[in-house]
């Protein structure tokens, strides 16, 4: 497909996934991500693929990870109370150095929390949200295009560090409909890789898949270097109007959408105001703060509470200026407001120097 | 006598205990895969614990999934290797307990994988305590008074919990003598064969002896189970069922 086509988020994200290849689905339903498992229910079918309606989420991320030894590109998603369940299943696919994606829909807090718009699992996204020495690649679109683009790019970097690849969606990015342009479909051969499992011939090394503590050494620097390669080639962003901004936003999905109309109302008003939009949240793109040393003052903004990404930021610029949050809850940050918090940040710095 | 083995049984120094069924379980299971020609194609899920050692044991490829997981894991396999023989080969506690959710729902879709389930009554790896398996009156690390059923239940009977649905085959052996032995392996070869003609869910649970935990000699670990555990859990075939319109 080439023309533009308008999609819901959460649909683009289910058959741009099968335009990569994914031929291995199981979910269990949770809003706001039930429209991947819906659509999944009947075009997987289509395509000649596996839609399961698992069990529990537990039960979702292991048919995954079954499916993902023996060499499918597979695909689950879940939501806040849901993404919780799979971490267990996420260290493990670490561990066994297996590939797969899994989406979180973010919805609001923590518990039961809320259907509504929310952008409250950072740390857990970004910290390696299950037990253990781990971290993912955690990938943020803020579009229904990228939505599209980024669970492309998701299934090949899986397979590029043999790692579990984490898309944080929010709930409005995959409610709204927006026009896309879907990936053209390629095909995936679970015999591409030597290592997925098909059967051990006599003579041969079985494959096996398990914590690489027990059996490798080296898996200490294997481990130290897997991470920082991903450090090095992985950083993913966007700068708008940076280059003399004074104060910058820092915002990735639905919010970053509301900073691209800050950005352009504060410049009018003749404000020095920039946005750096991470698309990668793990690894966290530092290079992007190579380019705001104009920058006084950074404003995260964010849809939670306790202002998730202000230590990523912290550390980024080295604590060189201060780094402030901007938090709303149950629903998407207002242009005005931040604009408001902006102008009070850049008096305050204008009287310091 | 010259000791023979199929040569997916791995002559290293194992990890299981002296006395250990496991031993004899993957030793089965190898026996069956080659007289089968399948010795090439399966494709084995394991849970952790002492079954994981199994992993060093036999030559197939294998994934060591999460404690009571292997069966979603074989699943997500058989679904996309869907002409190769999957296994998730497991203890009660994973089967039963931890599992307990996995393990009903493969029963009620009628997943077409095999799970060889080893019940010894225990918790093995973690030193012995009370497993859903575990007899009325058995003392373990956490019942250390014996088992009370009415604080912890019954010995947890697969046969009971599956008789509301149809799976292809299930079937309890043992491994406590040379007869149940080999029937046992017959039971293994059935389980195979039905799931290879896509007969769907195919449990072969087999009671099995851990010396280490319940203290005993191995010849009086396998005297027990003929005398006492086969009072809760009888040896037999008890369902055996073709997938219609496969």
């Amino acid at each position: 497909m080439s023309n533009d086509i308008l999609m819901k988020g959460n649909e683009a994200l289910a058959e741009a996934a099968l335009a990569a290849g994914c031929r291995f689905y199981s979910g269990y339903p949770i809003t706001p991500q039930t429209e991947i498992l819906e659509y999944m229910s009947w075009r997987m079918d289509e395509v000649g693929g596996t839609f399961i309606q698992a069990e529990s989420e537990l039960s979702g991320i292991n048919m995954v990870m079954g499916a993902a030894a023996a060499g499918a590109r597979a695909l689950t998603t879940s939501s806040g109370p849901g993404f919780s369940l799979k971490q267990e299943g996420i260290s493990y696919l670490a561990a066994s150095e297996l590939p797969a994606v899994i989406v979180d829909v973010m919805r609001i807090g923590s518990g039961l929390g809320d259907i509504a718009v929310g952008q409250g699992d950072f740390w857990q996204l970004t910290r390696g949200g299950g037990h253990g020495d781990y971290r993912t690649l955690v990938l943020a679109p803020a579009s229904v295009q990228e939505n599209a683009d980024l669970i492309c790019e998701a299934f090949d970097l899986a397979e590029k560090y043999r790692h579990p690849v984490l898309v944080a969606s929010d709930a409005a990015i995959g409610q709204m409909i927006e026009p896309v342009r879907l990936p053209e479909p390629r095909k995936h051969d679970v015999d591409r890789y030597d290592w997925t499992m098909k059967g051990c011939q006599k003579g041969d090394e079985p494959r096996k898949f398990q914590n690489r503590y027990y059996t490798d050494p080296g898996y200490e620097g294997f481990l130290r270097n897997k991470y920082a390669q991903m450090e090095a080639e992985e950083q993913r962003f966007e700068l708008v109007e940076v280059e003399d901004a004074e104060l910058i936003l820092v915002a990735y999905g639905i919010s970053s959408r509301v900073c691209y109309e800050a950005v352009e109302i504060g410049r009018e008003r003749g404000m020095k105001i920039g946005l750096l939009r991470p698309i990668t949240l793990y690894p966290f793109p530092l290079k992007a703060f190579e380019k705001t040393k104009t920058a006084k003052a950074f404003l995260t903004v964010e849809m939670n509470i306790l202002g998730q990404m202000v230590d990523d930021v912290r550390l980024a610029c080295r604590d060189s200026v201060p780094v402030q949050h901007f938090g709303s809850i149950f629903s998407i940050p207002d242009t005005d407001d931040i604009l408001t918090e902006a102008e009070k940040i850049l008096e305050r710095q204008a009287k310091q120097s | 006598m010259i000791l023979r083995a199929p040569e997916t049984v791995s002559f290293t120094t194992s990890g299981f205990c002296p006395g250990c069924g496991h031993g004899l379980a993957v030793r089965l299971i190898a026996e069956v895969m080659e007289e089968m020609a399948l010795s090439e194609k399966l494709l084995a899920v394991l849970d952790v614990a002492c079954g994981s050692l199994a992993i060093d044991a036999w030559k197939f490829d294998t994934v060591m999934a999460a404690h009571g997981r292997p069966l979603p894991v074989a699943v997500g396999i058989k679904k996309t290797r869907p002409d190769h023989p999957v296994m998730a080969y497991i203890g009660d506690g994973a089967a039963y307990s931890i599992g307990m959710a996995e393990m009903m729902h493969c029963g009620i879709r009628n997943d077409n994988i095999v799970a060889v389930v080893i019940n010894n009554n225990v918790y093995g790896m973690t030193g012995g305590q009370c497993a859903p398996t575990t007899l009325p009156g058995q003392k373990t690390t956490s019942t250390p008074y014996g088992k009370d059923p009415d604080i912890s239940g019954m010995p947890f009977q697969v046969e009971a919990a599956f008789s509301g649905f149809k799976v292809g085959y299930l079937a309890r052996g043992g491994l406590f003598d040379v007869p149940t032995i080999n029937r046992s392996k017959m039971l293994l070869r059935t389980a195979f064969e039905k799931h290879m003609a896509g007969d769907g869910f195919c449990l072969v649970e087999l009671l099995s002896p851990c010396p280490t935990n319940l203290h005993l000699l191995p010849v009086a670990t396998m005297e027990r189970i003929r005398t006492e555990v086969t009072v809760y859990f009888p040896l037999g075939e008890f369902q055996n069922n073709t997938r219609e319109g496969k």
